[in-house]
């Protein structure tokens, strides 16, 4: 069926609805890149062999649906059931039985296969109560997990497309520009321009044949594309480009598919929704290179050349890919077009704070119970981002620093939790905004091995174009690598400063301008285990190994022997029931017998106490 | 034809210009690195950085940016040496340093900016090459894109594909001699030449017999450009000559 007009649109909607309606029992396996490392395949399987067994797809309307990632990958594989929004977790293909029989026929909920909340240990059946969920409020992954990525017609049943049909019907490419500018929408990417003004400045551009880019990994395949063709229309493209890295091929499988589909629909290619307007797009599939998120590399790299930056003082919108007119945006950008256009400008800018409006993804990792995607207002404090959402530190241990904005970013640390996370506020403190990665860290973390840990990702990324990104990462490595033995020498702080400051004002692109960010925030807000790794030699977190060695507490070892197996180099001796000993002159420092000790008998110390020990 | 001040230096220049040329008319050194003239602009050793402020800006508001290849407007005002310039040039010419301590063009340059020795890490094996990236542009240019940087980061580095002998090579040294440093080896011999572990024919010029270009070079300026190969492969001093000879045979008329 290919749509010729706005109204037959809104009669497939319809359509599409009723068909979703008649779907009166669903059961929505969660068929993302996470559950599906965990088994959700065969859980999927299971579901579909035994629906169609017993017949329940026609005698109770029993549907069996894979969706994309529900966020939650870590309690995954998921299963959410509609109507009764019940959400179970770590499903496996035998619990499949007993889901159809007691809770989809019989209505009972089955408590073992429940949501824990680690706060309290209290069961949790439904999926909007679930602390993780019930904090959310998502724009750009409005769909996703409702949806099957790979069926157009459930998302347009879920309002997919809605969006084009109000812009090519009822509005004019100036108006959906100004509903834009009304969302103050800006680039969630990582820069956060405007995005508005950046399709503005693209529109007036002069020339015939311009680009609309979509810079992206994953999401909802048809808010992306819906999106984009938006965008294209509103600038007045024709050609667009989804840059997406080939690590990710379930995100290729399933937008290749969602594209198919819409052509076929007639949401996508030449007289689209019988409008006029013609406008297709291409998959290119990028190597992994960090820098090609950047957007000259990105362009370098769509054109076949080498995916390094290029030094340009002509913004893309003028001359971008091909050195024609080009608007780039992030997936998650895209993919909040079609809301915007279909609620109004006004819905989205009442959302978020006064200079960052909506909502923000962000991908909520370390050190937390509840790790996973999630999508929040902007404002939300970083605080209610890990202590509520996030459920708190693993093993209730204190909270130390949390890392936003990828490799790039900074750390924020304790005294900041109430921060509310936008663009500025980050910046602020030092950190960024970047494309909301939210990496939690424990009081068992070294702020200068952290800092390291970024700056040998950042060394290996760097394409190596310019001088200071080039050589400089390299040399702060150098210095971070002696800090971290023990090598520290008294000037070595300043020595980072200066070279940190260098590589913000020299170097090219924003890879080497921020590069030096997880540095510059953990020399900012954790000075002292700077200066006690050069001066003391020791790390106070207990980490670097070279300068921290281990003993056992008399009064807390129960001689449970568990260090005595862990322990890789057998520097650990005692018998069952009886007080154990570590061996300094064996022992590597590797912390794998603190980590198993069941009653924290083990503790850490500078190494140099030992040093004057033994002398 | 924007006006636009260079340290204070009125000057006007044409409207395709970049910073670099009106700090050249106001007479103002600006260092670089890997810039040359014909050659598009790369900006990749950051050497040119100057202090830039434009019209509609705020008063105390300037942005860095590098000289190569930010277009001129009327109005602007460039500063080449204020102190966060001359710092991010001392940084710079100190990391390059510590990768090339032995290169006479940087420790002449790092001098003049008063760095006598890096404070970094000295690279323990010292190179030459700076990655300019004048090379494979001037390369690319010609149109052969024989050789690349290859590599990310650190590791970055100047190699022909598989670090084999380029089967696209024509021999033509533009890479050798467009090089800042120096550092990229050939040898001629009697009727050869060689470069990067390729080994060229020189067609010789058919009256003196002195060995003029590498064939495969001449063929591929005759490929590009239509005239015949037997031009490229006659030395200047034959190419006199003929001229010479034609002239004697003219008539002079009137």
């Amino acid at each position: 069926m290919r749509i010729e007009s706005i109204a037959q649109f809104a009669s497939l909607q319809e359509e599409s609805r009723r068909r979703a309606a008649d779907r009166r029992q669903q059961i929505m396996v969660c068929c993302g890149t996470g559950c599906l490392a965990s088994g959700s395949k065969k859980v999927a399987e299971a579901f579909a062999e035994e629906v169609a067994k017993r017949g329940l797809d026609a005698s109770v309307g029993m549907f069996v649906k894979t969706t994309g990632c529900h966020g939650f990958c870590e309690r995954g594989p998921l299963v959410a059931l509609l109507p009764s929004g019940i959400l179970y977790t770590k499903v496996k293909p035998s619990n499949v039985g007993q889901i159809i029989d007691k809770t989809v026929l019989g209505g009972e909920v089955i408590p073992s296969l429940t949501y824990k909340n680690p706060a309290d240990g209290q069961r949790i059946s439904a999926y909007a109560e679930i602390p993780f969920y019930k904090h959310q409020l998502r724009v750009a992954m409005r769909n996703i997990g409702r949806i099957d990525p790979t069926d157009i017609r459930d998302a347009i049943a879920e309002g997919a497309y809605s969006g084009l049909a109000k812009a090519l019907g009822e509005m004019t490419p100036e108006a959906v520009i100004e509903e834009v500018a009304i969302a103050g929408q800006r680039g969630r990417g990582g820069a956060g321009f405007n995005t508005a003004r950046k399709w503005r400045s693209c529109r007036r551009a002069p020339g015939d044949r311009r680009f609309v880019l979509c810079n992206g990994d994953e999401g909802d395949p048809h808010s992306v594309l819906e999106g984009m063709v938006i965008g294209a229309w509103a600038v007045g493209a024709h050609e667009g480009f989804i840059y997406v890295r080939d690590e990710y091929p379930l995100a290729v499988v399933h937008l290749t598919i969602a594209m198919e589909q819409a052509r076929s629909y007639g949401l996508l290619g030449d007289n689209i929704m019988g409008s006029g307007f013609d406008f297709d797009i291409r998959i290119s599939r990028g190597g992994g290179a960090f820098v090609c998120g950047e957007s000259s590399a990105l362009m370098r790299s769509l054109e076949g050349k080498i995916g390094e930056p290029r030094a340009k003082y002509v913004h893309s919108t003028d001359k971008g890919l091909f050195d024609l007119p080009t608007v780039l945006n992030n997936v998650e950008t895209w993919a909040g077009i079609g809301a915007i256009i279909e609620r109004g400008g006004a819905w989205f800018a009442s959302m978020g704070t006064e200079r960052s409006k909506g909502t923000k993804a962000f991908s909520l990792v370390g050190k937390v119970k509840n790790t996973g995607l999630i999508e929040l207002p902007m404002g939300t404090t970083l605080r209610r981002i890990i202590f509520d959402i996030g459920g708190g530190i693993l093993g209730d241990r204190p909270f130390k620093a949390v890392q936003t904005g990828g490799p790039s970013g900074g750390c924020v640390p304790e005294a900041l939790l109430d921060l509310p996370v936008d663009y500025e506020r980050l910046t602020e403190a030092g950190s960024m905004m970047g494309s909301g990665g939210m990496i939690v860290m424990d009081d068992r973390t070294c702020m200068v091995d952290v800092a390291r840990y970024f700056l040998k990702f950042l060394t290996e990324e760097s394409c190596g174009k310019c001088v200071p990104c080039r050589e400089g990462l390299q040399q702060l490595l150098h210095i971070f690598d002696r800090l971290v033995e023990g090598r520290g020498r008294p000037d070595d702080i300043p020595a980072i400063e200066r070279l940190s400051r260098g590589m913000q004002l020299g170097s090219l692109c924003e890879l080497g301008k921020s590069a030096p960010n997880p540095v510059l925030s953990t020399l900012r807000y954790f000075r002292s285990e700077y200066e006690a790794h050069i001066f003391g030699k020791s790390c106070p977190a207990g980490i670097c190994r070279e300068l921290t060695a281990y003993e056992i507490v008399p009064d807390l070892c129960d001689g449970c022997h568990a260090c005595f197996k862990a322990c890789p180099v057998n520097a650990i001796t005692g018998t069952i029931k009886e007080l154990h000993r570590i061996h300094h002159d064996a022992c590597i420092s590797c912390g794998a017998c603190f980590d198993v000790c069941p009653t924290a008998a083990i503790r850490t110390f500078p190494k140099v106490e030992l040093k004057t020990e033994v002398v | 034809m924007p006006t636009l001040t260079v340290n204070g230096k009125k000057v006007t220049v044409g409207e395709d210009a970049v910073i670099l040329d009106a700090a050249r008319c106001a007479g103002v050194h600006v260092p670089t690195l890997c810039q040359f003239d014909g050659l598009e602009p790369w900006g990749g050793c950051r050497l040119c950085v100057v202090d830039m402020w434009q019209q509609g800006w705020d008063e105390n508001w300037f942005k860095m940016v590098t000289a190569c290849n930010h277009p001129v407007a009327e109005g602007m005002r460039v500063f080449t040496s204020s102190e966060r310039v001359l710092e991010t040039r001392r940084v710079v010419l100190d990391l390059l340093l510590a990768r090339c301590p032995e290169t006479p063009l940087i420790q002449r340059i790092a001098a003049e900016h008063g760095i006598s020795e890096t404070s970094y890490e000295v690279n323990p094996t010292p190179t030459d090459c700076i990655l300019c990236g004048l090379c494979t542009r001037v390369c690319d240019h010609i149109g052969v894109s024989a050789i690349a940087s290859v590599n990310r980061g650190w590791g970055r580095e100047i190699a022909p594909p598989f670090h084999q002998a380029p089967p696209d090579c024509i021999g033509c040294l533009a890479c050798a001699e467009i090089c800042p440093t120096r550092c990229i080896p050939y040898s001629e011999a009697a009727g050869s030449r060689r470069i990067w572990d390729k080994d060229f024919e020189m067609l010789r010029d058919p009256v003196t017999g002195e060995a003029v270009i590498t064939k495969a070079q001449a063929e591929h300026f005759a490929r590009r450009s239509g005239v015949p190969q037997g031009y490229f492969a006659t030395s200047d001093g034959s190419k006199r000559r003929v001229m010479a000879t034609t002239f004697t045979k003219l008539k002079v008329v009137g």
